[in-house]
């Protein structure tokens, strides 16, 4: 038997090949959404936040193609072991990068928003949040390619920090807006700003988990460490 | 048809049938060799009651072997031999005092070709239970009946049974294989790639077939085609070289194989 293990259908090594890079493709246009969206809050950077927004129909035109490949290859090839749960995997992993997408340009539209009121808040937390999002986004996008479950596991364990990041902003922006009325529609988008950067953040622990058991045909088994406790936060104003 | 229904022929059925029903096979340590040649090495593994086990691997892996050597149709060739132990409800079937005519009533086989006698109908069914049990004509119409019906050509052939055999359409044939193989009510049935001179259609007809005789029997099903072991099957063993590389249901076996070889041979690396 082979040391290398290549399918003796050529054409479906190749169609395999085609889906890899389809699924890096729409994972390395997502990763810069991301990446202009948080610039475009943090920097003010319209023209980033019109970027994001232009580019996400291009992402979605990629899931559809993902999706009708993935329908062509199950009806064709009748996948077996590994390869069905590659493209299983596919199919999934198209679903959560889209929604990433939706993030994405959903920040990036209240960034504009944003830039209408002149908010004297440091944006560190968000900073740190979008910085943490986007390694793990970039670090499963990366695990995909290299088929690295070990790296998948590493993304799932670490989405607990942006969760944390997630609490402790909630609590600062509620402040903020208790201090001021006038903070309330600046400070109520930069609310959903950093929900969209924790949801984006679940998605790639959803793409880490469906990456672990596409490699190693177990699901990624133990209660993964959840931190946003945000559901149960109370802020009330001081009693005066 | 739902349990506790009488079925065609029920009543007909003799003594021997009480009580019988499907068994178990547990093969221990199993060798087989064509003159010098080991063709199974050190194979075991158990095939429970009212399951079907599927024996997949490419050509010359030893899975057809294996099939041969549970009925000992190599008995029939000299220079063949079988060691090791396979037990059939607790019995050693390798034992040179076995009857084989009983064994062979008690394990049937169906043959990728079909191979209908170049009788009537009614007499490829009533040819094989007349070398086992004597029934009056009544009985035996109910026998042949009752296999027809177990087979899904009952009502294809009901109204010519005095036909010659020939006359059917390969799908029809093999059906009427079967039915003749479940006349004398064996306990195991061996399928040796029963599909793979049928149409699309007639391999459907086969494998809801094949699900509704798990019922009564164990059956053991060698095929090439992974698809229909992902569909009928239980259990599913890989063979290589004579070799029993994994076993595992079903599910397992087409998701998420153990064993490097298993994968490779199942999603179409190596063959």
């Amino acid at each position: 038997m082979p040391e290398t293990a290549e399918h003796i259908v050529k054409s479906f090594e190749q169609e395999l090949n085609r889906l890899r890079s389809l699924i890096t493709e729409m994972g390395g246009m997502v990763e810069s959404e991301v990446a202009l969206a948080t610039q475009a809050v943090l920097e003010h950077d319209d023209d980033a936040a019109a970027g994001v927004v232009e580019a996400d129909p291009k992402v979605d035109a990629l899931e559809q193609q993902v999706q009708q490949f993935v329908i062509r290859l199950l009806a064709l090839r009748q996948p077996m072991a590994q390869d069905l749960r590659l493209i299983v995997a596919c199919l999934r992993i198209t679903g959560d990068l889209e929604r990433i997408g939706d993030y994405a340009a959903n920040v990036a539209k209240r960034s504009l928003v944003l830039g209408q009121f002149n908010l004297g808040i440091a944006l560190t937390g968000l900073a740190n949040m979008g910085r943490l999002v986007q390694r793990n986004l970039k670090a499963v996008i990366d695990a995909i390619g290299d088929s690295d479950a070990d790296a998948a596991v590493e993304v799932w364990r670490s989405d607990e920090e942006v969760d944390g990041i997630y609490n402790a902003l909630f609590r600062e922006l509620i402040t903020y807006m208790m201090e001021d009325p006038r903070n309330i529609t600046p400070c109520t988008h930069l609310l959903f700003i950093a929900k969209n950067l924790e949801r984006i953040g679940d998605h790639a622990t959803n793409i880490a988990e469906t990456l672990y058991y596409a490699v190693k045909g177990e699901p990624l088994t133990g209660t993964r460490p959840k931190g946003d406790t945000s559901a149960y936060a109370v802020v009330r104003p001081p009693e005066s | 048809m739902a349990d506790g229904e009488t079925r065609p022929g029920e009543a007909a059925h003799d003594a021997r049938a009480e009580g019988s029903g499907a068994a178990q096979v547990e093969i221990r340590n199993l060798e087989f060799f064509y003159g010098a040649t080991r063709a199974l090495k050190g194979i075991t593994l158990d095939m429970p009651a009212r399951q079907v086990t599927a024996l997949i691997g490419p050509s010359g892996c030893g899975k057809s072997t294996l099939l041969r050597v549970l009925n000992r149709m190599y008995d029939l060739y000299p220079g063949q031999r079988a060691t090791g132990e396979v037990l059939l409800d607790g019995i050693n079937i390798l034992d040179a005092a076995i009857d084989l005519n009983e064994l062979r009533s008690r394990v049937g086989m169906v043959f990728q070709k079909p191979t209908p006698f170049p009788m009537s109908i009614y007499d490829n069914i009533a040819f094989g239970v007349k070398l086992h049990e004597r029934l009056s004509r009544s009985q035996m119409d109910e026998r042949v009946e009752w296999s027809l019906t177990r087979a899904a050509l009952w009502e294809e052939v009901k109204d010519r049974l005095s036909s010659s055999s020939m006359g059917l359409s390969g799908g029809q044939q093999q059906r009427l294989c079967i039915a003749r193989t479940i006349a004398v009510r064996p306990e195991v049935i061996l399928l040796d790639e029963p599909t793979s001179a049928l149409d699309p259609i007639s391999t459907l007809r086969i494998e809801e077939l094949i699900d509704e005789l798990k019922r009564d029997f164990t059956i053991a099903i060698v095929t090439h085609n992974m698809q229909q072991a992902a569909r009928c099957a239980d259990q599913v063993a890989l063979f290589y070289l004579g070799e029993l590389v994994e076993i595992g249901s079903a599910t397992q076996m087409f998701t998420a194989p153990r064993e490097r070889r298993t994968q490779d041979y199942i999603t179409g690396r190596f063959g």
